[in-house]
């Protein structure tokens, strides 16, 4: 039975509450307790730094060559928090609305509330540590708005909001690492975790540059190990990004919860040859002066600017002409895959539409324009050679940001006790659907504000448990299954690299698991997942040794994605409505929009592996809304 | 397009490393550096040959990990463009290719491109850093930063730490890198109270790891992707002087 | 590390405060031996009169060793820098292209340096050693005749190509160092920053044109 620990009381109290009354570490007794914190992102960064600060003895691991390189640092756009220094109405019952409506009423009403509740403090708190936010010329911070809301509450720092961001949670760490109270392990990977009587105890890593395997032990482990997007293959993730960490805890007996909802992100650079191996995001914000379009003929060979006004489908203005050209992401999405779809992509793989600048142009002056998206515009005809201020940039949807992930409580302790999941890397606040600016915000919030008081609450009863022993038979046992799977993976000796199983397995995932989903393409992708997986371990070639070795790293990674995809396709199949970014095309309305059954799917699908060839097993934790009513969501 | 391409090859780190020659074919003009470098991956690993190592991650020139001397150049030919932002559509057909991994003595070479870029991280460790813990912020719109000024410490909280600045000097001085955390930090106000211990730490730590001095000669600003100034430098020799005339 | 160990930037403000010195020096230098442009007979009294000045003056004495210490330290901390730089940088590329982002002179302070310690060492050898140590004729006023001994070294044409082209090397070794050596003073601002450049340039144009030029005139108009 799922306990999701949510307080009771009224929404507004219920996290005062449990501060108030949760059990804390004595000052002295902390510096006996280990923690292990996986990841250097700004969840990981930031409750590694913030339990140093407090006195526990933290270990942190991070797979890239140092914490600041994990991927948080490539949020662009910005970071939310109702300050209401615009006075234009915010507030926190505003902004959990917004974006318990943005997540499509399929996340909790607490932790939503918390969300926003805290996000005025990680404001203050990344001031404080120098993150050189927007000001105004009185110096003041100021604000844009951003898709989704009413109110102007996004803060941002340029366009590398999640740069600045990270580096600040990075100082902090670093600060802590020359305290002594954080031991930093970079170039590290966590390759299993280790439980001893059901509590999470340790993990188990491998050092990738020399190849050894190593044991640590703690009191509480710490998975901030970001989204798994990176499954799709191409994506806007980084090359390293990866599931491995919540995959292996997965199998040790944490549950995933809502692994199918992958936000696709509406404007990415679209995918040029099979070569490519990464989606570059376009900030949203273009879409505040670009037009989206496709031709109305199929088959035109005319270059865009010589398509006539008349000849061209500006769908999203036509679909929803209330919010048009800034629809939310999954709405924008999804039109244009439908367009995509029904013959009108364009560019020569007929994969993308237009970003139309020109009517902005016209009207503002090609200097306004360059202001406001200079570094855009650079950035676009760096990758693609093309001057945008002439034509139209060539845009598609790309994975992004993996709203399920580990299931946690209100606690953000996942179904083993001792082990938490911060960021992305759980399920918890975004629903089927986040909204923009919130993703840096979820991380940091988790980190700097909820785990230091819910970790206490469960540490406070490990102090008598005295040094974890890493010579204990739990360690030995998963440290022999983690070499003897590299030796499996070594010994295959067949023919096809990792990257050709990664690229074949998001192909599938994009076709049958991606903007739309159907019951029957669904089976189709678990037969198919099941194959490839079974290719896999016939015909991997992994050249090199046991040291360094790019290709074992990756290949470990895709291993774990092969089970993932197949558990992403069954959380897809038996949610038999669309809700977010999931969408069933057996569930939609009569003109294609989204159709949410919330009489049976008000719930968390929490998912229990039970082994690689047997199906999942599926809890569900029913979503009560108690404060807010769920609404359809209308942006026509 | 057909290139040849000489890359730097070196086992581990202790082992002796050589230049080794490759070409490939059917190379794609569209196609970024990485990729190119990820196409003759697939093809040694078809004939059974070790992939080359390179650093690399978010590939869209913001993580920092990146970072090839190709050509002679650090990051490529283009100005301001990490390796991963660069394509082939700027080499010539047929071209010979120089593949290097960034050399120092501070960043030494781990196997084939990849280096060890942890004197960055020590130099933070120094004091790169405001030190205020998590709960003890005040509100934010407390302490007012000047538009100019909030703008200017952007312009140097910009770096990536990718280590081209090092990279590209003749002296390997991490001066660029190191000047534009203590000028990013001394231009706010929140950070400008512990400017003379941190800028002081700082640069022994820098001295520590063995990096050279700057001889101002600005081929870091040239080739940095965040196109930081050099007179960060100079910000962080006047701090750094005013640090010594003023010490207790 | 030793505590003994002078951190980098110290020993770049050495560099920076003994180089500004030795450009101050050269004003002073050049302000005098325009005096060799001076009408012939003028010329020869009152640049005698003005060395046997600069010697006899206590002043001037502390000024002077000032200035060998500055030409010691510029040349000894050169070296220094130089080591730890060469160490810094040991590992070498196999193709290097680096310099097409930095000017050349700014790369070879350290060739450029020592074809001007060349140059000092004749220098000194031709006029300071011999007006100190050697044997000078008086002329009519009683001092040292150096201005003799200027206008005989100056027609031979080996030399003042000699030196013209040391004046070339100095005008290139000013252009880096005068305003790198403010950076490392630490003028960060970006006005001031423009400006020390622009006057850096217009101060070792001048400098290094007057200083050539001395011998050229006296060369080929005397």
């Amino acid at each position: 039975m799922l306990e999701s620990k949510i307080p009771g009381g009224p929404l507004e109290d219920k996290w005062s509450h449990y501060k108030a009354h949760a059990k804390l570490v004595n000052p002295a007794n902390r510096k006996k307790l280990d923690v292990i914190v996986v990841g250097t992102g700004l969840a990981g960064s930031a409750i590694a730094a913030s339990l140093g600060e407090m006195g526990y003895r933290v270990k942190s691991f991070c797979f890239q060559d140092t914490p600041r390189r994990a991927h948080s640092v490539a949020a662009q756009g910005g970071v939310n928090a109702c300050k209401n220094y615009k006075n234009d109405g915010d507030g926190v019952f505003r902004m959990f609305y917004d974006t318990i409506k943005g997540g499509d009423f399929r996340a909790r009403e607490a932790n939503v509330y918390r969300l926003a509740e805290c996000s005025a403090s990680l404001i203050d708190q990344a001031v404080a540590q120098g993150v050189p936010f927007g000001r105004e010329y009185g110096g003041y911070l100021n604000n844009r708005s951003f898709g989704g809301v009413q109110v102007s509450r996004t803060f941002y720092a340029r366009g590398q909001t999640g740069q600045q961001l990270l580096l600040g949670a990075y100082q902090a760490l670093m600060r802590q690492v020359n305290a002594g109270s954080v031991q930093l392990y970079a170039r590290h990977e966590m390759l299993d975790l280790v439980t001893i009587d059901g509590k999470a105890r340790g993990i188990i890593v491998r050092n990738m540059d020399t190849g050894a395997i190593e044991r640590h032990g703690a009191h509480a482990v710490v998975l901030a190990t970001g989204g798994f997007g990176k499954i799709y293959y191409l994506s806007t993730l980084a090359m390293g990004c990866n599931g491995s960490a919540i995959w292996r805890a997965h199998k040790r007996g944490a549950y995933m919860a809502s692994p199918s909802w992958t936000q696709i992100h509406p404007t990415s650079l679209p995918q040029s040859g099979e070569y490519q191996s990464k989606l570059t995001l376009m900030s949203e914000s273009l879409r505040n002066d670009g037009r989206i379009w496709v031709p109305k003929n199929k088959d035109e060979s005319r270059v865009p600017n010589q398509v006539p006004e008349e000849e061209r489908d500006y769908y999203l203005e036509r679909r929803y002409p209330a919010f048009g050209n800034l629809s939310p992401r999954d709405i924008a999405s999804r039109a244009a895959k439908e367009r995509i779809d029904a013959g009108y992509g364009i560019g020569p793989l007929k994969n993308a539409v237009y970003l139309d600048f020109s009517k902005a142009i016209k009207d503002q002056g090609e200097e306004k324009i360059k202001e406001k998206y200079g570094n855009l515009f650079r950035m676009y005809e760096k990758i693609t050679g093309v001057n945008a201020y002439q034509e139209p940039m060539r845009i598609s949807p790309a994975a992004h940001f993996s709203m399920g992930g580990l299931w946690v409580d209100y606690e953000l302790m996942t179904t083993i006790p001792g082990l938490y999941a911060l960021g992305e890397a759980n399920f918890a606040d975004h629903g089927a659907n986040r909204l923009g600016a919130n993703s840096l915000l979820q991380a940091c919030v988790d980190g700097y504000f909820i785990a230091p008081y819910t970790m206490a609450n469960y540490l406070a009863d490990e102090i008598k448990s005295g040094p974890i022993d890493i010579r204990h038979a739990a360690f030995a046992a998963a440290e022999e299954q983690v070499e003897k799977q590299l030796q499996l993976l070594m010994g295959i000796q067949g023919n096809l690299s990792t990257d050709y199983f990664h690229k074949t397995l998001g192909k599938i995932l994009y076709d049958k698991c991606g903007l739309s989903r159907s019951g029957k393409g669904l089976e189709e992708a678990i037969r198919e997942i099941a194959d490839l997986r079974e290719m896999f371990y016939q015909r991997l070639y992994i050249p090199g040794g046991y040291a360094m070795n790019t290709e074992l790293e990756k290949a470990g990674r895709v291993a774990d994605y092969l089970e993932l995809g197949t558990l992403m396709c069954y959380d897809a199949l038996t949610r038999e409505e669309s809700c977010g970014a999931h969408f069933r095309v057996e569930h939609q309305t009569p003109d294609g929009e989204a159709l949410r059954n919330d009489r049976d799917f008000s719930f968390i699908s929490a998912w229990q592996w039970e082994g690689a060839d047997t199906p999942p097993k599926l809890h569900k934790e029913p979503l009560h809304f108690e404060f807010v009513t769920p609404a359809v969501r209308s942006y026509k | 397009m057909h290139i040849r391409l000489k890359i730097w090859r070196q086992e581990s780190p202790d082992a002796a490393g050589s230049m080794k020659s490759y070409t490939l074919d059917q190379v794609d003009p569209d196609m970024s550096f990485l990729e190119m470098l990820d196409m003759l991956n697939e093809q040694l690993l078809q004939h059974g040959e070790r992939v080359i190592e390179f650093d690399h991650d978010c590939r869209e020139g913001i993580c920092g990990q990146c970072g090839i001397m190709i050509n002679g150049r650090a990051h490529g030919p283009l100005k301001h463009t990490t390796t991963c932002q660069l394509h082939m559509r700027t080499f010539r057909e047929g071209e010979e290719i120089w593949l290097e991994p960034f050399r120092a003595t501070a960043f030494p070479v781990k196997c084939d491109l990849k280096i060890d870029r942890s004197a960055f991280d020590r130099i933070i460790q120094a004091g790169g850093y405001i030190s205020v813990s998590t709960g003890a912020a005040p509100e934010a719109n407390s302490i007012p930063v000047g538009h100019p000024v909030a703008e200017a410490a952007f312009d140097a909280a910009a770096c990536i730490g990718c280590g081209a600045c090092v990279a590209v000097c003749k002296n390997s001085s991490a001066a660029l890198f190191t000047g534009a955390k203590i000028s990013h930090l001394v231009l706010l106000p929140q950070g400008e109270i512990e400017s003379q211990a941190r800028v002081q730490r700082m640069v022994n730590q820098m001295d520590a790891e063995g990096f050279g001095h700057c001889s101002n000669t600005e081929a870091c600003e040239a080739e940095c992707p965040q196109q930081i100034s050099v007179l960060h430098i100079a910000r962080m020799n006047w701090e750094f002087n005013k640090a010594q005339v003023l010490k207790k | 590390m030793g505590q003994w160990k002078q951190k980098t930037l110290n020993r770049k403000n050495w560099m920076a405060l003994t180089g500004l010195f030795l450009c101050f020096f050269l004003v002073i230098h050049l302000l005098g031996n325009l005096q060799l442009l001076l009408p012939d007979e003028r010329a020869h009294l009152q640049f005698n009169a003005y060395s046997h000045l600069l010697s006899g003056n206590i002043l001037i004495k502390i000024i002077s060793w000032v200035l060998y210490a500055s030409i010691t330290a510029h040349v000894i901390y050169a070296v220094v820098l130089t080591v730890t730089n060469t160490r810094a940088s040991a590992k070498k590329y196999h193709y290097d292209k680096r310099g097409a982002v930095s000017k050349w002179y700014s790369r070879n302070m350290g060739v450029l340096g020592t074809i001007i310690f060349i140059f000092l060492v004749i220098h000194f050898r031709d006029f300071w050693y011999v007006y100190k140590f050697g044997q000078l004729p008086l002329d009519s006023a009683g001092n040292k005749d150096l201005y003799r001994l200027v206008t005989a070294v100056y027609s031979e044409l080996w030399y003042v190509l000699l030196y013209v082209i040391c004046m070339i090397a100095l005008c290139y070794h000013l252009l880096h160092g005068f305003f790198s050596a403010a950076r490392t003073l630490g003028v960060y601002h970006p006005r001031y920053a423009g400006w020390i450049s622009i006057f850096g340039w217009v101060f070792s144009i001048v400098i290094c044109a007057g200083f050539a030029l001395i011998p050229l005139y006296v060369h080929f108009l005397k």
